[in-house]
């Protein structure tokens, strides 16, 4: 036994637990190649464009911004912000690390549908969500009336404050862990699991102590996205009656057309953001998170859950449901109570402009991220940390800042562009980028860098070396990161708005436009086609993707056809 | 690899194609548009039908299209905004033309700007929208005043955030002055209000008997009756007494400065007030006209019906004094 636990620690201690590994591994890092340095640089320069815009417009902030900032109230709303992102992100976590856990390594019934369902969230913007939300939970809602018909409850708790902001926002944003946590899961070099249990742990003990520990780096990528995106979030929260810090901006912008006051106010945003992100690298842990050997990616033999199985599967399908299939009913129910009392249109132009800018927003942010993820994986330092933070600056803004920004800089120093789907797609990458990168940067944890400087010593040049051999290992984070950006996309409103080509239309739009004026009906058809414009590609991808790993019995070679 | 990397290329080479095409002729007339499209690109498309005047219009948040002219300043796209309020308007004054006298002259003075940068095109109501399973009119006070009442505590729905609210108020600042609407604020608050996001959360919480009363717009309760059947239980009751809770709110039009195309803007801003677009806005947003000859939707009472405060409405754009005032009493993060 002790000759086993000796065993144990050796084939786990550097992986799973940091404090095994380290000093010993200050092997001088290679330089980053030139080019990979200077495209970064360019990437940091278009995300800071937000933040220069803002310290432009804060300057000569008048008496407003000060006196906002300086009041008692300002500080008692950042910390109910901070309140609702530990909340949100804490909720986010833990009901997205089980999920990803079942339906990848586990035998849940129909694991390959729930993985499509849980992910579709991520495109239901936050307030149509906060409105079903309402209308479904709400005090006299329609659970209510439901209830009232069999047991006569009159009315239910308000859903309004906090329970219903952080309710509607987990549901929003746990796909965002959800999906990088799965990614890492199904790269994870099954050989630490079969030695932990090889050795004698449990299936529930591996799961615990060798599994989650290799999945750190999955869950902070996805929980900052949660943390950030549930900072700059003004939907869900204006609807819920919940006061955040982003909400007090766009009081200024829409009460006071005060853009100074504005400006000043997020730069404050953007500071609570960099606490979140140095407070997030603080706890990265530096272990190593590849495999040890060049092992083929041959997946996790499948735990079987007994007779947990069928109340999994219920857990799953209740959460399912309550995210995506109770939304969708809502807003059915919407559709046919319209289209009774008039016409309803299919908006098909305005979907393929959705489908057009959103593939184009995940094509672009893909490749911007893969820069950003090399330097902050392969050659950490001072400029990958800072163009790393720069990265995530947008995201965690609201989009009307960064559309006004890029409205400045558009109109001044690149008018041809002004108006244009390019511009546009900019703004998306500016938003979205970390989303992308973060997929990658997980992915590429898992990969042995061995492989990388085998290929060098074989004469590949550093960007050859990137371009043939690391790519093809990472493309499951490429088209992770490229999916998240494409469902993002598609329900951004703001920039939208903003940055589009005249006329310009999207499912978004047609959204926004019919609910902000009390029209369900003209809303909901839209919405329900952005979900299933959503759905449709999504699917193609990850079902692909599973089939192609069940296929995948014998493993591919690691360098793929660069080795 | 290859095909990120060409799938990135196509990508590249489509913006650059996309980007190419986006020429635009001198003539079309370029709109920005802070009203919803559901409501104005009916009356919009008709006005390019009639006078073969090509028209682009972007739609936004008026408060968004007010920021996006004032950061594009004299490099705007854009030849008239049209706003959803006069706070919007009076942010873009700036950079908006005075409009000629033909067209002041047709809309009534107390509904236009004083500097004549901008016009009325049509009104909203202030009105206290109550259910009507629990409530009858005779239930509710004479004046918005009588909700500070504590018998209202638990019973009224507000959206303190919204620019139609906030307007609300700066016209009781002016009729009641400082002191008194924060007063009238306070007491609102003494009885617990429930807050929503806007006029469309709080019909709807009306209707569903969440709240008993709240203080909205007139014509979103139109559209919940269009859409769910005279049965949805709420109906509109304008104050008895002339005060500022039946205020009449306004939408309009200005022209920017820097328009290479004014003498098309200016047809289509006397499109908007003549009776055409009028009775499109009186029959199918079930808005208020501003100006005469037009038959109104059903319920929707004559303006000389309207006990109204008299005010005048272009002042309403000073909206920070509301703001510091509703920020104070906590009314507002």
């Amino acid at each position: 036994m002790l000759f086993h636990r000796e065993n144990l620690r050796v084939a786990l201690g550097q992986f799973a637990l940091p404090q095994f590994r380290l000093r010993s591994r200050s092997v001088s890092r290679p330089r980053a190649p030139i080019a990979l340095t200077a495209t970064g640089l360019l990437i940091a320069i278009a995300v800071l464009l937000p933040i220069v815009y803002l310290v432009i417009r804060s300057v000569g902030a008048g008496e407003a911004a000060s006196e906002m900032l300086f009041r008692a109230r300002t500080g008692a709303i950042v910390v109910r912000s901070l309140v609702l992102v530990v909340v949100v992100t804490a909720g986010s976590v833990a009901i997205a690390v089980p999920l990803a856990w079942l339906t990848t390594r586990t035998d849940l019934p129909g694991r390959r549908w729930w993985v499509v369902a849980a992910v579709l969230p991520l495109v239901v913007p936050s307030y149509v969500a906060a409105m079903v939300a309402v209308a479904a939970l709400g005090p006299r809602g329609m659970l209510q009336g439901a209830l009232d018909r069999i047991f006569g409850i009159e009315r239910l708790p308000a859903i309004y404050g906090l329970p219903g902001a952080a309710l509607v926002l987990v549901l929003l944003s746990y796909p965002y862990v959800f999906v990088t946590v799965r990614a890492a899961l199904r790269r994870m070099d099954p050989a630490l699991d079969e030695a932990a249990r090889g050795l004698g742990y449990g299936p529930g003990r591996t799961s615990l102590k060798v599994t989650l520990p290799l999945l750190r780096p999955a869950i902070a990528a996805g929980a900052l996205l949660v943390a950030l995106y549930t900072l700059s979030d003004f939907g869900a929260v204006s609807l819920l009656g919940y006061e955040t810090f982003t909400w007090a901006i766009f009081i200024q912008y829409e009460t006071t057309f005060d853009r100074t006051a504005a400006s000043a106010l997020s730069l404050v945003l953007i500071a609570v953001a960099l606490g979140i992100l140095l407070l997030d690298s603080a706890t990265h842990a530096r272990g190593r998170y590849h495999r040890s050997t060049s092992g083929a990616v041959r997946p996790v033999s499948n735990l079987s859950l007994g007779r947990w199985r069928w109340p999994a599967a219920i857990g799953v399908g209740t959460l399912v449901t309550s995210a995506v299939i109770a939304p969708l009913g809502v807003l059915c129910f919407w559709v046919a109570r319209g289209a009774s009392a008039g016409g309803v249109e299919f908006p098909w132009p305005s979907a393929w402009n959705s489908l057009r800018v959103s593939l184009l927003a995940a094509a672009v942010s893909s490749a911007l991220a893969l820069p950003v993820a090399i330097l902050a994986v392969r050659f950490a330092g001072r400029f990958a940390a800072f163009l790393d933070r720069a990265t995530h600056m947008g995201f965690a803004l609201p989009g009307v800042v960064v559309a006004l920004a890029l409205v400045f800089f558009g109109v001044n120093f690149a008018a041809p562009l002004y108006q244009t789907i390019a511009l546009l797609v900019f703004a998306y990458t500016v938003l979205f980028l970390p989303a992308a990168s973060g997929a990658i940067k997980t992915s590429l944890l898992q990969v042995n860098p061995h492989v990388e400087e085998a290929a060098r010593s074989l004469g590949r040049s550093e960007v050859k070396t990137i371009l043939q051999v690391t790519l093809p290992l990472i493309t499951p984070g490429i088209l992770t990161g490229a999916a998240m950006v494409f469902l993002l996309t598609m329900k951004e409103l703001p920039a939208t708005l903003i940055l589009g080509p005249l006329g310009f239309k999207t499912l978004a739009t047609e959204v926004w436009s019919a609910a902000s004026e009390a029209f369900f009906a003209k809303a909901a058809l839209p919405a329900i086609m952005l979900v299933l414009a959503a759905g449709a590609p999504t699917a193609f991808l990850l079902l692909r993707e599973s089939r192609r790993a069940s296929d995948d019995g014998e493993g591919r070679s690691p360098g793929g056809n660069g080795a | 690899m290859w095909r990120t990397g060409a799938a990135a290329l196509l990508a590249m080479l489509a913006i650059g194609g996309i980007a190419g095409c986006g020429g635009r002729s001198e003539e079309t007339l370029v709109v920005y548009s802070g009203r919803s499209e559901t409501l104005v690109a009916p009356i919009i498309k008709q006005f390019s039908d009639l006078t073969g005047i090509k028209t682009e219009v972007k739609y936004g948040d008026t408060a968004a299209l007010a920021s996006t002219l004032l950061e594009e300043g004299a490099k705007s796209p854009a030849d008239v905004f049209f706003a959803q309020d006069p706070g919007g308007l009076g942010a873009a004054r700036p950079l908006l033309a005075t409009l000629p006298s033909s067209i002041r002259g047709r809309v009534p003075e107390w509904a236009s700007a004083l500097d004549g940068t901008w016009v009325g095109i049509s009104g909203r109501a202030r009105v206290v929208v109550y259910n009507n399973r629990v409530l009858t009119e005779a239930d509710l006070p004479d004046s918005i005043a009588g909700f500070t009442d504590p018998a209202w505590k638990g019973k009224i729905g507000w959206a303190p955030t919204n620019g139609s609210f906030l307007s609300m108020v700066t016209a009781m600042r002016q009729v009641w002055g400082e002191d008194a609407t924060e007063q009238w604020v306070r007491g609102i608050q003494a009885n617990g209000p429930r807050s929503y996001s806007g006029n469309t959360a709080v019909v709807q919480a009306v209707g569903s008997g969440e709240v008993q009363v709240g203080f909205v717009n007139h014509y979103y309760l139109h559209r919940f009756l269009a859409e769910q059947g005279e049965s949805f239980p709420a109906r509109n009751y304008y104050t008895r007494s002339a005060d500022p809770g039946s205020v009449l709110l306004i939408a309009g039009v200005g022209i920017l400065k820097s328009s290479k195309n004014k003498a098309n803007a200016e047809k289509f801003v006397e499109f908007l007030i003549g009776t055409v677009a009028q009775q499109y806005f009186a029959s199918q947003t079930f808005e208020h006209p501003l100006v005469g000859g037009v038959v109104r939707a059903p319920g929707i009472p004559e303006l000389s019906n309207i006990k109204r405060p008299e005010i005048d409405v272009s002042q309403l754009s000073d909206l920070s004094g509301t703001q510091a005032l509703l920020r104070r009493v906590g009314a507002i993060p």
